[in-house]
């Protein structure tokens, strides 16, 4: 619970706590979370350092932070929150953190692919209402230009019967397309 | 016709920052009956003080409102003023303007009308307090030791030594507690039985001390000066009269393969057996749970070798009942077990230790002779973890408190570690390294310059097991917080303290109050260490929170010490804040119906009854009397009186509807 | 016996043999599984990345759909919809006005009385007790139980299991005769939706899972999550370079070894279908007897 004495918190730190409500000042850099996280060995600062920098309310560091990979590399597979003993929930924050960094278009060169899959998996449940394997890797490509990666995985997948030519839509599509319109695709 | 005086504190700022103490007095001062009102910074001052004396004398007042802080705080210091000004002690209240006001409450006219409210209130009240004496009781010049570890037996011996009478009552076989199972001690690194044994037997030959081991409180009843103890003396199944403890029994008994408790479980002991080799006592029990022949019927193998003829195998558990003046609680704590840590595998790895192992396994007499052997295959692990803060300062763990000894002991593990495997690695994961003490950051910086334990500032996400190796996964938060991996023979985890098995129930045997973790709680952070919240009762050791060896001791002869000021007095004043039945002369006035309601309602079965007879000695009627020695004036007997008959001195309903009238009426 | 079935993209695409082996257990055990009408995907790893409002409705559209039909238990085999219906569900539970929001943007009422359960939950209520009567054959191999991330974080939502070391999947491959062997890897992650974007990791991820199992002499990893499966099966080229060795260990789903036990058809089983072929054999007849399955000590979810 913030002092309501207190001003406004305006660092990055600040906001976060405000919009996700994950409160960074409780970290006090035991570093669990570096150890036990899966791809920090990936990442440019392990997530303790990712929050040590935000800790600082410095513009330096969090513009360090809105670029870095980490925040794009992150799995979101919880293993920090569920050793973090003061129970800072970091996954939020780096949702949070993504967010941010698209909005600020300053989103890490190393992330586009990541970015460009993600963005090729909602165009593809947004006209369909399902996901369409097919369509997303051919999207995905087209985005990323990586057009010999993976070439001979679609074939097996074929033969065995794991990809569908055609995409299933759903019936309401209308529906899906308003839940796009009201998030997402939301006009500023 | 009442004259009473209002004096409001500011508190420094502490009240004033928040509310207009000079409006709340010029207010005060028209209240019917105020004939003074003013207002200082600190009315607990000496010149506060003075200035309510003068008042008093000045203004010839008959009763005095000091609206300042809670009356826990500062209620016995206006009452001497009080008394000093030449009124009655308890022609004083406390109005309090700070707990239920100024700290509470932004600044603001509602503020400020809260406070002439709360002073309102009092001054009603305060018109209509009665003059009272002090009540006078006997003290029993006994104290009562409950627990047998480091701290207990300090405190006895303190006590013993200013030449008054100590029972000390042990949960275990032996006293010695964990300081018993420490192998050698920080910052010096002495013998912990060394220095230990010599006192425990001490508290067995000191004829002022009775020593109860295998024991346990069954009931506290009374208060300060004169408790009635029940001590549950659990049966050894041997008599302690005849047992010369010569160990035949624990040597022939069949029945060898049961844990050893003092050994934590890494060894084994017969069913009937002594603790330790060095037990005060040194005399065995059987337990009853692992005896063949409480289990079968057959064996009594102990019963055929004992000469002396000690063996009882219909011995009963005995109630003593014992009258003490004062009570030394001292029982200790515990620690968590590794199966605490799910990411340190729920404590299915065996080479995976707590500190206490660990001790065992350094100390001479443990289960390897002081040889450092991992416990599964016996080897002597090269490479070893000590993770600090297991389970301590981790709020998702439930516990947020620092342990506070465990820096300590594990820079100490390594070193004993070092001195033991000279081509051993020890590698310690840490958060802070906390060494507040006399010669302590010494002994951590002697850990790492001088036998070179490797610390890295980060804590241990994981732990597995991976051919014979535990793969310890860290960080090092002083490099980029990467990932540190250490493949580890055996690893100890310092984990947290926590408060002793039955403590909460202890407690509440006593009436002592207890924070949330369990831990007994003192009166008062700072001025009132080692007293409880019941007068009479004192606290010493880790029974309060984690303590190392000398604040134990430290805080039992403080302990010893508040008990030998106590027993300097031949009788203690007490509060006359009691419950009253009324009465008028002749005694056969009062409005008790007699009906008893209020008997079985008393805790401290304070109400008895008292008969009423005529010139002829003929019974006329029965009346509800409380014996003032017992009643501590909790009130539940006013509450259930049907007749309004009983009242609470200085809380009379008259003074208490005058308070609720004066809000209500403002 | 009926339940509300959420199929979800994977099982009807990449991973269907999922879906054919929890169909085939269900119709043998005589349970009707009823899929939502007009479903959509949960929006996945890819919505929260980038939306939380998106990431919140999607999910939500589902729920909504399955009270309308009136569906009250819902099983979802797929781990990663299965959090995100339980995530979504705790969260606009406990955010009133945000329930509201969602509810607006979706243009229906979701009220939040679905039972949500993943497929080991669906098994342990309403599989296991039937097995003994139908298990034909003993699972008589060593397995690596697989639990993965989705299933058991965030605990204090999910309450499903204990975080680290789970035992549910474990008993259950006891129960059918399986030595469901000690390992590390239980709850790492296996690279999940980084499986196209970011395959060097997946590789490394799912590398170090596939060869602890395999080190510990594991002949097949059991699992529960459309994801897990095509990382440790579909990239095990990728796996094995990773490890500089080849392996052969198949990946299984829970479901297709129930169906094995069973005696269903490997066909009916989607078996065939894996990249890392499932060439288990020599299961003897199964004999029930007692199987010390008891649960280990903290099993209760903190």
């Amino acid at each position: 619970m913030s002092n309501p004495h207190h001003t406004e918190d305006n660092t990055l730190a600040g906001k976060i706590k405000k919009n996700v409500g994950v409160s960074l000042v409780k970290c006090y850099q035991c570093g669990k979370c570096s150890a036990g996280c899966p791809v920090s060995g990936d990442m440019d600062y392990p997530p303790s350092l990712l929050i040590h920098k935000l800790q600082t309310g410095l513009p330096n560091h969090e513009e360090d932070v809105l670029r870095s990979k980490s925040i794009w590399y992150c799995l979101s597979c919880e293993m920090c929150i569920a050793r973090c003993p003061m129970e800072v929930d970091i996954p939020p924050m780096m949702d949070y953190l993504r967010g941010e960094s698209i909005r600020l278009n300053k989103a890490n060169p190393a992330a586009k692919n990541i970015i460009k899959f993600h963005k090729a998996f909602l165009n593809s449940i947004k006209n369909t209402g399902r996901l369409y394997e097919m369509g997303l890797i051919v999207d995905y490509k087209m985005k990323s230009l990586n057009m010999m990666q993976d070439v001979t995985l679609a074939p097996t997948m074929l033969a065995k019967g794991k990809l569908k030519i055609f995409p299933e839509m759903i019936k309401n599509r209308k529906n899906i397309r308003q839940i796009f319109l009201n998030t997402i695709n939301k006009q500023k | 016709m009442a004259r009473i005086g209002v004096f409001i504190c500011h508190c420094g700022e502490n009240i004033s920052a928040t509310v207009d103490c000079p409006k709340v007095s010029e207010v005060a001062a028209k209240f019917p009956g105020v004939a003074f009102s003013t207002d200082y910074k600190y009315m607990c001052s000496d010149p506060g003080q003075s200035l309510v004396v003068n008042a008093i004398k000045e203004h010839k007042l008959t009763g005095i409102v000091v609206s300042a802080c809670s009356p826990r705080m500062h209620e016995p210091t206006f009452r001497r003023a009080c008394a000093e000004g030449g009124l009655n002690p308890y022609q004083c209240e406390m109005a309090n303007i700070r707990e239920h006001c100024s700290w509470v409450h932004e600044k603001g006219d509602k503020t400020d009308q809260k406070a002439i409210d709360i002073v309102r209130m009092m001054v009603e009240k305060v018109k209509r307090n009665n003059a009272l004496l002090p009540i006078k009781v006997p003290v029993t010049k006994t104290a009562l030791v409950i627990g047998g570890g480091v701290a207990g037996i300090q405190a006895a011996l303190d006590i013993a030594n200013a030449g008054h009478k100590v029972i000390m009552v042990e949960r275990d076989p032996s006293i010695g507690g964990h300081m018993s199972q420490l192998s050698e001690t920080f910052p010096t690194l002495d013998c912990s039985q060394c220095i230990l044994t010599p006192r425990m037997v001490e508290v067995a030959q000191n004829p002022n001390i009775k020593l109860y081991t295998y024991a346990e409180i069954e009931s506290v009843e009374g208060f300060v000066g004169n408790f009635n103890v029940k001590i549950r003396k659990k049966a050894k199944s041997v008599d302690e009269t005849l047992c010369n403890g010569c160990g035949m029994c624990t040597t022939k008994c069949p029945n060898k393969k049961n844990p050893n408790e003092f050994e934590l479980g890494m060894g084994n002991r017969p069913a009937i057996y002594v603790p330790f080799p060095q037990a005060v006592p040194n005399i065995p029990v059987i337990d009853k749970t692992q005896c063949t022949y409480y289990k079968n019927g057959k064996c009594k193998i102990c019963e055929k070798v004992c000469q002396p003829k000690a063996i009882r195998f219909d011995q009963e558990d005995e109630i003593i009942e014992v009258a003490v003046g004062a009570i030394a609680l001292c029982t200790g704590f515990d620690i968590k077990k590794t199966d605490f840590f799910p990411e340190y595998g729920y404590g299915k790895y065996k080479d995976i230790i707590d500190g206490l192992q660990f001790e065992r396994l350094a100390s001479a007499s443990g289960p390897t002779s002081g040889e450092i052997r991992r416990p599964s295959d016996g080897q002597v692990p090269k490479k070893i973890v000590f993770v600090a803060c297991a389970g301590s300062r981790d709020p998702a763990k439930g516990i947020e408190y620092c342990s506070k000894i465990c820096c300590m002991y594990t820079a100490k593990h390594a070193i004993l570690y070092k001195h033991k495997v000279h081509d051993g690695q020890a590698y310690i994961f840490y958060m802070d390294i906390r060494a507040a003490g006399k010669n302590y950051d010494e002994f951590t910086r002697r850990a790492i310059e001088e036998d070179q334990a490797q610390y890295i500032r980060g804590r241990v996400s994981r732990i597995y097991e991976r051919d014979g190796k535990l793969i310890v996964v860290g960080a090092d938060t002083l490099m980029n917080a990467q990932t540190v991996e250490i493949e580890a023979d055996m690893v100890v985890l310092a984990t947290a303290g926590v408060a002793n098995k039955g403590a909460e129930e202890l407690a509440q045997k006593l009436h002592v109050s207890y924070d949330q973790h369990k831990f007994f709680s003192e009166a008062h952070p700072k001025l009132k260490p080692v007293e409880t919240n019941t007068a009479g009762i004192y606290l010493a050791g880790a029974c309060q929170s984690p303590k190392d060896i000398p604040e134990s001791v430290a805080a039992a002869s403080g302990v010893a010490g508040k008990i030998a000021c106590l027993f300097a007095n031949s009788e203690l004043t007490r509060e006359p804040l009691i419950a009253m039945v009324d009465r008028q002369a002749p005694p056969m006035y009062s409005s008790c119906t007699g009906c008893f309601l209020c008997q079985p309602v008393c805790p401290y079965n304070a109400i008895e009854r008292e008969e009423v007879k005529d010139r002829n000695g003929n019974l006329v009627r029965e009346l509800a009397f409380i014996n003032p020695g017992l009643c501590q004036g909790c009130g539940t007997c006013v509450a259930v009186c049907k007749s309004k008959s009983i009242d609470i001195e200085g809380y009379t309903n008259l003074q208490m509807y005058a308070e609720v009238d004066a809000l209500l009426n403002s | 016996m009926k339940l509300g079935f959420y199929p979800g993209c994977s099982l009807e695409g990449a991973s269907r043999e999922y879906n054919e082996s929890v169909m085939a257990i269900a119709e043998k055990i005589g349970i009707e599984l009823v899929s939502i009408p007009d479903w959509n995907c949960c929006g996945a790893t890819a919505a929260h990345n980038l939306n939380k409002e998106l990431s919140l409705s999607l999910p939500a559209r589902n729920l909504a759909l399955a009270e309308e039909a009136g569906l009250t238990e819902l099983v979802v085999p797929c781990a990663a919809c299965y959090s995100r219906f339980t995530m979504v569900q705790h969260e606009l539970m406990h955010d009133e006005p945000l329930h509201k929001r969602v509810n607006e943007i979706i243009g229906k009422e979701y009220k939040g009385n679905l039972r949500i359960l993943n497929v080991i939950q669906f098994i342990d209520e309403y599989v296991i007790d039937k097995l003994d009567e139908n298990v034909k054959f003993e699972f008589n191999k060593k397995v690596a139980c697989y639990y993965g991330c989705l299933l058991v974080r965030p605990n204090k939502v999910l309450k499903f299991d204990r975080t680290e070391d789970p035992q549910t999947m474990d008993i259950v491959m006891k129960k059918l005769g399986a030595d469901a062997i000690d390992w590390a890897y239980k709850t790492e992650c296996c690279g999940a939706g980084f499986s196209v974007s970011f395959t060097e990791a997946v590789a490394r991820l799912s590398g170090n899972i596939v060869e602890d199992a395999v080190h510990r002499g594991a002949e097949a990893i059991i699992v529960a999550c459309p994801m897990c499966h095509s990382n440790l099966d579909m990239r095990r080229k990728e796996i094995d370079k990773f490890n500089g060795k080849k392996s052969d260990i198949p990946v299984i789903y829970i479901t297709q070894a129930i169906g094995v036990a069973l005696g269903i058809d490997h066909k009916k089983l989607g078996l065939q279908r894996h990249f890392v072929p499932v060439n288990l054999k020599d299961f003897k007849p199964f004999v029930k007897k007692e199987i010390d399955v008891e649960k280990p000590q903290n099993m209760e979810v903190e």
